[in-house]
């Protein structure tokens, strides 16, 4: 409670207990999903909507931005704002909306490839300016919507339809990348751990920053290797393993864990680093968006006189 | 009548201070009223290589560099020896004649050696020899010592009292010297009581998006374009414009169109290398239907071509940008006045019809400076912001809210995130009027249709609203001089030596490209006498774009694709051969290596 309220004092809006309330069912979409059933994207759906019951945000004052794959038809399945954007532009549209009206709450919704592939740069670039948003990236390490190949978290080795002999490749890991990028707020959710991915989501739409949570979200159709089974065995949630996240080489080190035992939870975060519309000086009187327009006849003048 | 037309060049290599003197001299002509053109030429390089600046005044407005020069001041040996051969009867060049050895110069060119060592003695470098060559050309044309006197005294403030005596009695020295040793021109330099600005044409197009209300501007660094970028960053604070530089131009843009979003307006601005990385974005703000305006100003090309010099080869890249049909407005403005005048413009066409807009600039328009009438530069501009609903409160409709509802004008109501009761998502996936997707699970071939047509209709809407091109020049010309953006100044020039040869010409030139005024355009044409399309790259980009929108073939073409901008003697002696039949192609030599 301590956290929200400092969050929304901070925001400007409305402690959650004060907001009207917000339910599941508020927010469902204009159509139901056409995931493949079984599909791991429904988890991230459902704890994302939880997520924002739960803290009341109000759908009108989200804003839902993805990019292009299964896992990026999200916003369509959500009653807030949405803009479904190009394959891999997510982040640099969402930070776009983020600095251009403050008072939106931004998420991020997309795919492992959409985000750490095409999207790669913006994802290191929206880190390293820690602006806030919030970055739910629904890693099932394949590319589905378009059919099975290769993603930059396909395990080596992985055979896909784009390396029917294997990869030589070594994926890309997104929670050191996060955290050594600047990112304030590093977390890792499985689907299979419904009310832990809700927690960890609600962490991170309360978080002032950056905030991102890989979750594993299995794609039942085109990845046999890294299935539900598969992270069912092998996740342990970090709080149980005594983890602290404030401990920078502990949340690398944990990062790196891979094998039998994958960790998951919240990695890393800070506080003390300010977000970037919180930098920026010409925000002070409010979101841009509200802005009036135009010079003012004094300012025009100055203007020109500087150029003669 | 003109009674001053004095063009001064100043060349040497990066980094020994052409720009100083350059821009002293800009000032006490625009102070003057005097207006001015000045053209930079210079390459990718900090230090080194070869600067030319080309700076004209006159009474009366003057349109491009011009032809010749009356004055060369070269800063070293390697300017002297590219330009003396250029210099003409009547004209002076001034030297420091320590450091700088003459050719021989043509009959009545007045040489001006004078010795730094001799007129400061124990001072050094360039800027000592700037400063009394400067000051020797204002002796020449006769403006008072005083006015140099209280610039250098402006200038030098800060580096102390002790700075400021030195570089004025230098200044002096070379007053005193130009006024013993050298013949003064025949003329004293008028001053027509009205002062004008002095800028270039990015800062044109930055002033315009300010006075269009622009609230977010982001780019990521590219010459010719980066002039827009460094006014917003130098006045976004204290205008309330947030100013990014971005990680890469995919990213620009997007930025921008997630800001316009929201609902402020969003700019930015590139060169073509920049802009191919932005096409699929611009397709996807059509898609979304978000209000974005991008620039692109055109550098020579293919590939990182030639970053420092000027072309026009960006039209079919513009036109094509993204793939699929979609609305969008594409304009190139004809002169410095145009690029402030043009944004605010712009953006409220973008945001009625909900659509980007693309301005296309050039290096010669974009970094060329111009002097122009501050009067013309009205901040106080017309906003309209199109149809935006829920701002007042006001709930959505009973049967409850399309974005993209399907009307008659194809512009549906829009929405902005945050405002209650309109929650809604926008795709770049086709979607039917609630938004919804119709490319996954099923395609529906009628909406597709439908809302395709919808989107296509907004271009119907706007020929209308756009001013068509009209003739410039006498009507019964013996030629027309088609041509687009940048290059209006140069014909018109080439126009009055034309005519001062006996040879009727008049111009046609194109400002709005997308959508094109095509049957206007074949109609005023088709009275024409004959039709010289005149344009800066190698294919004719424009003479094919306007032969595939109303299949007008014109009577012969005038190109230029070295990196230099047209000088009018190139235009005329085009129109020269290919009315002596010699040609239907005339491509000029630029004379001159800069
Ligand atoms: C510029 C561009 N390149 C390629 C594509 C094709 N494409 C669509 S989704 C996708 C990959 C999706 O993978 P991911 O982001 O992991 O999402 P998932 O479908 O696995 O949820 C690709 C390559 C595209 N839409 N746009
Ligand atoms: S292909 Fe995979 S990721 Fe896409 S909907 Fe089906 S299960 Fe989900
Ligand atoms: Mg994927």
């Amino acid at each position: 409670m301590a956290i929200i309220e400092r969050e929304a004092t901070r925001r400007g809006q409305t402690a959650v207990a004060e907001r009207p309330k917000v339910t599941v069912r508020d927010l469902k979409g204009k159509v139901d999903p056409d995931w493949c059933p079984g599909c791991g994207d429904f988890g991230v759906l459902a704890a994302l909507k939880q997520a924002i019951a739960e803290l009341s945000l109000q759908p009108y004052e989200v804003l839902t931005v993805s990019g292009i794959g299964c896992s990026s038809n999200l916003p369509g399945y959500l009653s807030t704002y949405g803009m479904h954007t190009l394959h891999g532009r997510a982040i640099a549209v969402a930070t776009g909306a983020q600095l251009a009206n403050h008072h939106l709450k931004v998420v991020v919704t997309g795919g492992d490839g959409d985000g750490y592939g095409i999207g790669g740069n913006h994802f290191v670039h929206a880190m390293r300016r820690n602006v806030d948003l919030t970055y739910v990236v629904m890693n099932n390490q394949v590319y589905g919507l378009t059919t099975g190949q290769l993603s930059p978290t396909s395990i080596k080795g992985m055979t896909t339809k784009s390396t029917p002999f294997g990869s030589v490749e070594n994926p890309i890991n997104p929670i050191p990348l996060a955290i050594t990028s600047g990112a304030t707020y590093v977390a890792r959710g499985f689907t299979g751990q419904q009310k832990h991915l809700v927690e960890l989501i609600k962490g991170g739409l309360q978080h002032k920053g950056f905030a991102l949570i890989d979750t594993f979200s299995p794609c039942v159709t085109y990845n046999h290797d890294n299935t539900h089974e598969f992270f069912k065995q092998r996740t342990r949630k970090l709080d149980e393993m005594g983890h602290d996240p404030t401990n920078f080489h502990a949340a690398l080190e944990k990062g790196f864990a891979w094998g039998d035992e994958i960790p998951i939870g919240l990695f890393w975060k800070r506080e003390d680093l300010p977000a970037l519309d919180e930098l920026e000086p010409v925000l002070a009187d409010g979101p841009l968006a509200h802005r009036s327009l135009g010079v003012g006849p004094d300012a025009a003048r100055a203007l020109l006189k500087e150029l003669m | 009548m003109k009674t001053v037309d004095l063009a001064i060049g100043i060349g040497g290599a990066a980094g020994q201070g052409i720009a100083t003197p350059g821009d002293i001299l800009a000032r006490i002509f625009v102070r003057r009223g005097l207006h001015v053109n000045a053209y930079n030429a210079y390459q990718s390089i900090i230090r080194g290589g070869h600067i030319f600046l080309t700076l004209r005044t006159s009474d009366a407005p003057v349109l491009s560099h011009g032809d010749r020069l009356d004055v060369l001041m070269p800063l070293n040996q390697d300017t002297m020896n590219r330009h003396l051969r250029l210099m003409g009867a009547g004209s002076t060049v001034l030297f420091n004649s320590d450091t700088i050895k003459p050719a021989d110069a043509a009959a009545g060119v007045q040489l001006c050696p004078f010795s730094v060592k001799q007129l400061a003695p124990g001072l050094r470098g360039d800027l000592v020899q700037n400063t009394i060559a400067l000051a020797a050309i204002l002796r020449l044309i006769k403006v008072e010592f005083e006015i140099l006197e209280e610039i250098l005294t402006l200038q030098f403030k800060r580096k102390g009292a002790a700075a400021v005596a030195e570089n004025v009695g230098v200044a002096r020295a070379g007053y005193d010297y130009a006024e013993t040793h050298f013949r003064p021109f025949p003329f004293s330099l008028p001053d027509t009581g009205k002062p004008l600005a002095f800028f270039e044409g990015n800062q044109a197009l930055a002033m315009g998006g300010a006075a269009a209300g622009v609230r977010f501007y982001c780019a990521y660094p590219m010459s010719p374009s980066s002039g827009v970028l460094h006014w917003m960053a130098r006045h976004g604070r204290q205008l309330g414009i947030m100013v990014r530089q971005v990680e890469d131009e995919i990213g620009v843009i997007n930025m921008a169109i997630g800001a316009a979003h929201t609902g402020c307006r969003a700019m930015c601005a590139t060169s073509g290398g920049g802009f191919a990385l932005m096409s699929e974005a611009l397709g996807s703000a059509a898609m979304m239907e978000i209000p974005v305006v991008c620039i692109n100003v055109q550098r020579a090309g293919p590939a990182t071509g030639v970053p420092t010099k000027t072309e026009q080869g960006d039209l079919w890249q513009v036109l094509g940008a993204g793939q699929g049909d979609y609305p969008r407005i594409i304009v190139a403005p004809t002169n410095i006045t145009d690029c402030f005048k043009i944004v605010p413009r712009l953006f409220n066409l973008v945001d009625r019809f909900q659509c980007p807009g693309i301005i296309l600039s050039d290096l010669l328009l974009s970094e060329g400076r111009s002097s122009a009438d501050p009067a013309e530069f009205d901040f106080n501009v017309p906003i309209e912001r199109g149809e935006v609903i829920g701002l007042n409160g006001d709930g959505p409709p009973a049967n409850g809210y399309k974005r993209y509802l399907i009307t008659d004008s194809g512009v549906s109501p829009r929405a902005l995130p945050g405002t209650p009761g309109y929650a809604h998502v926008v795709a770049t996936d086709e979607h039917d009027e609630d938004g919804v997707l119709i490319s996954d699970e099923f395609t529906d071939p009628h909406k597709r249709q439908a809302i395709h047509e919808k989107r296509m209709r907004k271009m119907d809407g706007l020929l209308p609203l756009l001013e068509t091109p009209a003739l410039h020049g006498p009507d019964d010309a013996q030629v027309t001089l088609l041509g687009w953006g940048s290059t209006e100044g140069v014909i018109w020039e080439a126009m009055q030596q034309l005519a001062d040869a006996g040879i009727t010409a008049n111009n046609l030139q194109i400002k709005w490209l997308v959508p094109l005024h095509g049957e206007e355009i074949v109609s005023i044409l088709s009275r024409c006498a004959k039709v010289l399309i005149v344009e800066n790259n190698y294919s004719g980009q424009f003479a094919r774009y306007l032969r595939s929108e109303t299949g007008f073939a014109a009577d012969g073409h005038i190109r230029k694709y070295d990196g230099e901008p047209f000088m009018p003697h190139h235009i005329v002696d085009g129109v020269r051969a290919i009315l002596a039949g010699s040609t239907k192609l005339y491509v000029p030599v630029h004379e001159i290596q800069v």
